[in-house]
């Protein structure tokens, strides 16, 4: 929009009616720029997002028959999918790891944030440690999961340790590829997603309430629990969002970790796509947004984040 | 809060030790990468080598390092250029009201949370419907968006959230046009975030795996080359490219950090 004392100049030299078009023109730019401005953004998402989940939707009714898939309308995969035994336990075993990590998670990185936020003096260091917890974002997954193989194989780190202090005289097999190592990566790999959001509500609670409550007699620990984790809720619902979302549509860790003898819905969607099984996988799929989106729904109710940007 | 006492120790400890279980794994592979020629994929180290730094780079070690290595480089700029023009736009939108603002942002939160393995699945049924062939390029490129933009938009969101309007208002008055603001005014003092959106994006994209599994077609990226490594690699050369690659992806949050200290320190020498 021209601003006041450049219209001003305007007015002074060119007719009135140039200037009212001019204005208008401008103003309907200004008006449509919001539009423009979000355009590639709805692109992508509407191409990479909305269409693909709309046809998992859509193919989930399909028929797979022997020379591929047709377009049909029918529930058998539906039946096939939560009428197996298979599909509960294994729905099961995905909650209990999302169940597990999120509250290892959870504790681990809420006393990480505490620190960081309440226990290190200077804004420098605080500054400097919260972005050692935060890189290993930036590094890979994979990699950072193949690095426990010399921590817990069967020659491992671990199991030499053990052995030379006589807790066991022979290797435990069940370090690597075992449930045990899919928690522990789970929580390796998750934790900062918690650390992060926590650590950031943390950082805006005003400071000057936890020294009323101190003043009004609240020990370290009631000042945790009527101060501090009442008022870092959005942080770790934030944190939860993002640690049970992702547990619950891994297939990779639980692959890599328990060496193929642990399930998850994510690999039972992987296992349907690699055997074009894409009808069964697509139905798969929807029971499992439905499961998240009830998870983060529910989460949801506790926190609006969009106040929390 | 007290700042002293066992109690302020036994958490520091606690914070120690969470950064050595954060890290040590990583150190541990770094380590053992330097293997000597006899040694295994465990302690002890049996001498000190380069050979398996020096086996990443005879073709038949590992399937295609050179050719995965440049698709992952090529994918992860394309991504990281895509991101920060993407997000910037955007976050400019959001600034106002419009119609359909709710909707795009529920969209941007939903690309966060939607388990990756269904936006595999989706992109594949779509390039299967559409008779069109999975490539790094066009489908894997997508479904790395979907993972990046969120959080570019969300940084965003953050940084003009906490924007000061009177600056603009000011070059406004001044008689700058809004395109004059953005170059001058908005765009300088944004350019550390974008910086790091840039960092998120190029990040995210290069070590992005569980995306790119089922969309990246025929040819690999460097994280799927390593998982089909994990599968048939017994010697520390598995290691060796573990080491190289996170050295990498560190290297580029230093230097990172030092362009957007320098973007500082320069902004503040000059005000």
């Amino acid at each position: 929009m021209p601003p006041d004392i450049a219209l001003g100049e305007v007015t002074a030299t060119a007719p009135k009616g140039a200037v009212v078009t001019e204005r208008s023109e401008s103003k309907a730019l200004a008006a449509l720029m919001p539009y423009l401005q979000s355009l590639p953004l709805w692109i992508v998402l509407a191409i990479f997002l909305a269409i693909p989940i709309g046809m998992i939707f859509v193919v989930s009714f399909w028929d797979d028959q022997e020379t591929g898939i047709a377009p049909a309308f029918i529930f058998d995969n539906y039946s096939d999918a939560l009428g197996s035994w298979v599909t509960w336990n294994t729905y099961l075993q995905t909650i209990r790891y999302a169940v597990i990590v999120w509250a290892l998670t959870l504790s681990i990185g809420f006393t990480v944030a505490y620190v960081l936020a309440f226990h290190i003096r200077s804004t420098l260091w605080q500054m400097v440690l919260f972005q050692l917890c935060a890189i290993p974002f930036l590094t890979s997954n994979v990699i950072r999961m193949i690095s426990w193989i010399p921590f817990l194989g069967r020659n491992g780190i671990l199991n030499s340790l053990l052995m030379d202090v006589h807790v066991t005289d022979h290797p435990l097999e069940f370090l690597l590829y075992s449930p045990f190592a899919v928690c522990l990566a789970f929580v390796h790999l998750y934790t900062l997603f918690m650390v992060v959001p926590i650590f950031n509500t943390m950082m805006r609670i005003d400071r000057a309430l936890v020294e009323a409550a101190r003043d009004a007699g609240a020990g370290p620990i009631a000042v945790l629990r009527h101060v501090i984790i009442p008022l870092s809720l959005p942080g770790i619902s934030i944190g939860t969002i993002f640690v049970v979302t992702l547990v619950m549509g891994d297939f990779i860790t639980v692959q890599m970790m328990s060496g193929g003898q642990s399930a998850s819905v994510g690999l039972i969607i992987k296992n349907g796509m690699s055997l074009l099984q894409y009808p069964e996988a697509s139905a798969q799929a929807v029971v499992l947004l439905l499961t998240v989106l009830l998870m983060v729904a529910s989460i949801l109710r506790v926190v609006d984040i969009r106040k929390e940007l | 809060m007290e700042k002293s006492g066992p109690r302020h120790w036994f958490l520091l400890a606690f914070f120690a030790l969470f950064v050595i279980f954060l890290y040590g794994p990583t150190i541990t592979i770094l380590i053992l990468s330097f293997q000597g020629p006899d040694g295994g994929l465990t302690f002890p180290m049996r001498g000190v080598s380069l050979r398996w730094f020096a086996n990443l780079f005879e073709a038949q070690m590992v399937g295609d390092f050179g050719g995965s290595l440049t698709r992952s480089l090529s994918l992860a700029l394309l991504v990281m250029g895509l991101t920060v023009l993407i997000a910037l736009c955007a976050g400019l939108a959001f600034r106002r009201k419009f119609f359909g603002a709710t909707v795009l942002f529920y969209l941007t939160i939903a690309s966060l949370i939607v388990p990756s393995i269904l936006i595999s699945l989706g992109i594949g049924l779509m390039f299967n419907e559409a008779g069109v062939q999975p490539n790094w390029y066009t489908s894997a490129l997508g479904a790395h968006l979907t993972w990046t933009l969120p959080f570019g938009v969300l940084i965003m969101f953050a940084v003009f959230n906490r924007f000061d309007h009177r600056l603009e208002e000011a070059a406004r008055d001044l008689g700058a046009s809004p395109w004059q603001t953005l170059q001058h005014v908005v765009l300088p003092l944004i350019a550390p975030s974008l910086v790091g959106v840039g960092l998120f994006g190029f990040s995210l994209s290069y070590d992005e795996f569980a995306r790119t599994l089922l969309t990246a077609g025929s040819d690999n990226t460097l994280p799927l080359e390593i998982y089909a490594m994990t599968t048939n690699a017994t010697t520390p050369v598995l290691y060796a490219l573990g080491s190289l690659t996170t050295a990498f992806s560190l290297g580029l949050v230093v230097v990172v950090t030092l362009i957007v200290l320098g973007m500082r320190r320069r902004r503040l020498s000059k005000a």
